[in-house]
Parts: C-alpha cells; sequence; structure tokens
C-alpha cells in the first residue's frame, strides 16, 4: 500500500480581472496519477510554473483538487475530519527559512508542532531533542533563529516538521535561497533522514545536482508529468529536459559534452566517480 | 588612472547594534575598485558582508569608517547628491518581483526615470528601451506586473532599474528561484547589457559555476573582510581555503582534480566545462 495516492488530479483556477469579471481558466495541474511508497525518495523537477508546486500543496491539504483524489496513508484530503491528521503525516517545508520559524529560541520552535498536537510536556522535550540531533543542530537547541546561517534555519525548519513525526516530508525548493554549504547541509539531512528514519521524502528543486540521490524523478510541465523514472533514466535524456527548459548536473553535461566529440562513454553519467571511472577505462583502451 | 577606476571602495568599516554588547562588524577595512565595464562577481557564504557592502555602494548605507568615491568624488560629502548616484548605481535586490507595485508593467518601468525628474518624453523612450533590453515584449506594457510569470517580473524589476540608465548594475542574487533555462537567459542577459552599453556588472552569486563562467574578477568575503581579489582561475585555485568558509571551487575543478589523481594529464586550472572538455580531449589524445 503506498503512502500517497495521486488520482488523476486536475487543479483550475480562475483569473479575474479588477472588476472581478472572470478572465479565463488555467489549469495549473492536469490529470496527474502519481503513487509513491512508504520510505521513497522522489523528485519533482519543472520549469517555473510547471505546476510542480500546486501539486505538492495538494499533498498535505493546503489545496484540494478540482478533480480526482488525494490520498495520504489512507486518508482522502477532502475529509475535513483528517485535516489535522494529514497534515501531520505530510509535513511541509518551504523555500524561505525566514517565513517558517516563529521561536524565539530554536528548541521552542521545534517544540512548537507537537505542543499543538496536545503531546505531553515530557514527550515535546523527548522530541525536540531527537529531531533537533536528527538534523544536525541540537547545539543550537538554545540559540536565537535570527543568529542563525539560512542552511541552519532550514534545518530547524526541518527539524520542526520532524517532531511532529511525520511519515512523509515534502520540500518545495528548500534550498533556493542558500549558500553552498547551505544547499550540502540541508541535502545531507534530507537523505540521512530517508536513509535512517525511512521518511519519505518528496523534493522539488531546480537544482539538477541534488537530484541524483532520488530513487525517482518526475518532471513536470504544463501540469502534466512530462518524464519519469531513476536519475540515470532522466538525466541520459539531455536534449528533452532542455526542451522542457531544464538542464542536467554539470558532471553529465560533462560527459555529455565529451560523447558528442566522440569519446565513447555511457549515456546517464551521474557523478564524479562514474565519470573517473568511466575516461580511466576508455584511457586503457586506447594505449 | 583615476578615469579607469569608475568606483573606489576606501577602507569601509560597518557595523550593526552600534553602542550594544553585541555590536557586528559587518564590513571591516573594506577597500577595491570597480572598472567601466568590469563584470565583477561577489560570493561568500550566508553573513559574509556582501548585502552589507552591495548597500554601501549607493549609499543606502553610510559607512562608520571609510568611504567611497564615485568618478573620484567622496558621495559621503555633505554637499554630495546622492540622489543622483542611486541613478548611476543601479541596485536589483534579491527577489526583486516582491518590490512590484504599478498597475502596468509600462508604470512600473516609468517610475524610476520620472522620480529623477526627467521630462516625459525622455521617461517614456527611456522606459521603452529598457523593456526591451530585457527581452520583455511590447504586449507586456499594458499587462499589470502581477499577471507575468516569476521570470517575467523579474525582468520588469530589471527594466526599472535599466531605465535609470545606470553606470554600474548591481544584482544581489538574481537567479535565485529560476529554473535552469531561466538561469542561462537571465545572466546571457546581462552578459549583453555590459558588451552593448559598456554598463559594469556587480554579480552577488552563490552559483561557483554561473561565476566561473560569467564574471571577469572575483571579490570573495568572509567574516566582513575580503579574503580575495582576482580573475576567477586564481580564486578558484583555492579551493579548500573556499571551502573552510562555506564555499566551494565550480564542479568541474573538482572533477579535473579527481582525473588528474587518477594519473590523466588534465590541466586542474579549468574552472568552466568547455576548459574541462578540451583539456581531457587533449589528455586523451582525442582528435576529434
Amino acid at each position: 500500500m503506498g503512502i500517497i495516492h495521486i488520482n488523476k488530479v486536475t487543479y483550475e483556477y480562475i483569473r479575474r480581472d479588477e472588476e472581478n469579471n472572470v478572465e479565463g481558466i488555467t489549469t495549473a495541474v492536469d490529470g496527474v496519477s502519481l503513487a509513491v511508497e512508504p520510505g521513497e525518495f522522489i523528485a519533482i523537477l519543472g520549469h517555473n510554473g510547471s505546476g510542480k508546486s500546486t501539486l505538492a500543496k495538494h499533498i498535505n491539504a493546503i489545496l484540494y483538487p478540482s478533480e480526482g483524489s488525494v490520498v495520504v496513508d489512507g486518508m482522502d484530503t477532502k475529509d475535513e475530519d483528517a485535516l489535522l491528521k494529514i497534515r501531520q503525516t505530510a509535513g511541509m517545508v518551504f523555500q524561505n527559512p525566514d517565513n517558517q520559524i516563529i521561536g524565539q529560541i530554536v528548541e521552542e520552535d521545534v517544540g512548537f508542532g507537537p505542543e499543538n498536537m496536545g503531546v505531553p510536556t515530557k514527550e515535546i522535550w523527548e522530541r525536540v531533542e531527537e529531531s533537533l540531533k536528527a538534523v544536525g543542530m541540537y547545539e543550537y537547541r538554545s540559540y536565537s533563529p535570527n543568529k542563525l546561517s539560512g542552511g541552519q534555519k532550514q534545518r530547524v525548519s526541518i527539524a520542526s516538521v520532524i517532531a511532529m513525526h511525520p511519515k512523509c516530508i515534502i520540500l518545495d525548493e528548500p534550498t533556493a535561497m542558500l549558500d553552498p554549504m547551505g544547499r550540502r547541509e540541508v541535502i545531507r539531512a534530507v537523505r540521512a533522514l530517508n536513509d535512517v528514519e525511512k521518511i519519505t521524502m518528496i523534493l522539488i528543486t531546480h537544482y539538477m545536482e541534488e537530484v541524483i540521490y532520488a530513487d525517482r524523478v518526475f518532471v513536470m510541465d504544463k501540469g502534466k508529468v512530462a518524464m519519469s523514472g531513476t536519475p540515470k533514466e532522466i538525466f541520459s535524456r539531455v536534449s528533452e529536459l532542455r526542451e522542457l527548459r531544464l538542464d542536467v548536473p554539470q558532471v553529465t553535461e560533462l560527459a555529455y559534452e565529451l560523447k558528442r566529440a566522440g569519446v565513447p562513454l555511457p549515456d546517464g553519467i551521474l557523478t564524479r566517480e562514474e565519470l573517473t571511472e568511466a575516461l580511466k577505462k576508455i584511457r586503457m583502451m586506447g594505449q | 588612472m583615476m578615469e579607469n577606476m569608475k568606483l573606489i571602495a576606501d577602507h569601509l568599516v560597518y557595523e550593526y547594534n552600534k553602542g550594544t554588547n553585541q555590536t557586528v562588524r559587518a564590513l571591516d577595512d573594506v577597500s577595491f575598485v570597480i572598472h567601466p565595464g568590469e563584470f565583477l562577481g561577489l560570493i561568500g557564504h550566508t553573513g559574509s558582508g556582501k548585502s552589507t557592502l552591495v548597500q554601501h555602494l549607493n549609499a543606502l548605507l553610510r559607512p562608520d569608517g571609510g568611504t567611497i568615491y564615485y568618478d573620484g568624488a567622496d558621495v559621503f560629502e555633505k554637499s554630495y547628491d546622492r540622489k543622483a548616484l542611486r541613478g548611476k548605481v543601479g541596485l536589483v535586490f534579491q527577489y526583486p518581483e516582491h518590490q512590484l507595485f504599478e498597475e502596468t508593467v509600462f508604470k512600473e518601468v516609468c517610475f524610476g526615470p520620472n522620480n529623477m525628474g526627467l521630462d516625459i518624453k525622455e521617461v517614456e523612450q527611456r522606459a521603452y528601451a529598457a523593456i526591451a533590453r530585457v527581452g520583455l515584449t511590447e504586449e507586456c506594457l499594458d499587462q499589470s506586473p502581477f499577471d507575468l510569470s516569476g521570470g517575467q517580473k523579474r525582468r520588469v524589476a530589471i527594466a526599472s532599474v535599466l531605465a535609470m540608465q545606470p553606470e554600474i548594475l548591481v544584482l544581489d542574487e538574481p537567479t535565485a528561484g529560476l529554473d535552469p533555462k531561466g538561469r542561462d537567459e537571465l545572466l546571457s542577459m546581462i552578459m549583453d547589457l555590459r558588451e552593448t552599453e559598456g554598463i559594469s556588472i556587480v554579480l552577488v552569486s552563490h552559483s561557483m559555476e554561473d561565476v566561473a563562467e560569467y564574471v571577469d574578477r572575483i571579490i570573495v568575503m568572509d567574516k566582513g573582510k575580503i579574503l580575495y581579489d582576482d580573475t576567477p582561475k586564481v580564486v578558484f585555485a583555492h579551493a579548500k581555503e573556499l571551502e573552510a568558509i562555506g564555499l566551494s571551487a565550480p564542479q568541474v575543478t573538482y572533477i579535473l582534480q579527481d582525473l588528474k589523481s587518477a594519473g590523466l594529464d588534465v590541466d586542474t586550472t579549468g574552472i568552466t566545462l568547455a576548459e574541462a572538455r578540451n583539456t581531457i580531449l587533449e589528455a586523451l589524445h582525442w582528435k576529434g
């Protein structure tokens, strides 16, 4: 049984002009079906306006489908009584950490979710501790969030979600505003939580490098799923990705350019190690 | 010699929370020069002082020590026309589309030159030129900026600054949140601006790959000080030092280092994709 079932979801909204007259209907998500298994690491790519964030907001019932249904851990998102439970099951992390942190100090922020859920005080503290440890921020527990770097703040945002013991976390461009170190910290935390705690991860990003560790990748275009497969399968299709305004990791691009120059490299090289190995072999053949 | 120096930052010092026990020295004796027509990259981790520095360039912040000379004149002198300076040094903040406010794209882009007190004909001419310059079509003119896509909104915001005809254009992470194609398009447009109009560009970026690809010179900030001020090749040769302050070299540089360790005779100073490709082909003795 999958943890998330997106069944033929269409999401439309009505555009209105200043006098509130209907100007037209925009279909942001168009008949998307998608199932996610527990413990999977899913990445969603797509250009600006492709519908990926709109789709993601359906998973924790921020938006409801115009047609079709979304079922999270057996609960239909249209079932109002299940709303709180759905949001605890599928937590969301957004782009800008400054819009998500509300506590005066780090541990207060992380404790906010479980406190709201009515978790007993003693257990709140246990959850705060384990969540901060899971993202490597425990030593900053008594800091004011405004003393933290972007990557650290974003890890606190993730800890605040984990403290509610979700089965799934949706991350909507969590690294867009971060420096290289911050990006690495956040992606490392996401991968560790997926590996160790088996939390299902759905990562939306514009950074192709962050996708290579995912189990499956979905590429959205015009509200539909345009491509899906493993990172290796997806990044083997360089020209198709470029037509969809996307790109490939720089390692993959370099391998692609070398291949175009005649070097017999395999498609879909994703890591430095793979490229080094492949080139070593080619050099040995040449000698 | 002075004509060759458009802007001189001279021993800038700036402190936040002055007079409290939480004083933070955001700029600590920062000096550098911006030359006409130069494409300068400014990198540093979050909190390294980049944004504070950028706000000094058009006198939005007044330094606690040191000063800025623009075309040889001290911009913090009492009589200096700092309002005019803000037209000459155009600042595009992070997520500039959040600052759009007018009813139409055309009005939005007219706002800056209008404020400069130019006559209406000149204002409108500049607005048309700026909108064309950023690659927006005339159909956008009467649209509300809020009906445009994210990438288009950002172009409107840049056009509003360009309409003031700046001599130096400072962009604080202009590609944040854009898709890969959008990033390429925006950076090519900026490159083109420099080439056709001779505007100096200061690009604040978190993408080492973009900086390696586009700029002539890089300034690296750390803890309010300038750590390096040199060509991309020289700066990125310090990969270890950059990592220690939360930055990195471009990915291709690491690939070249790996290949070198694996015994392939590549030039590890390569920082762009084209350089990496060429040195690898050479090392393989590939004739393609």
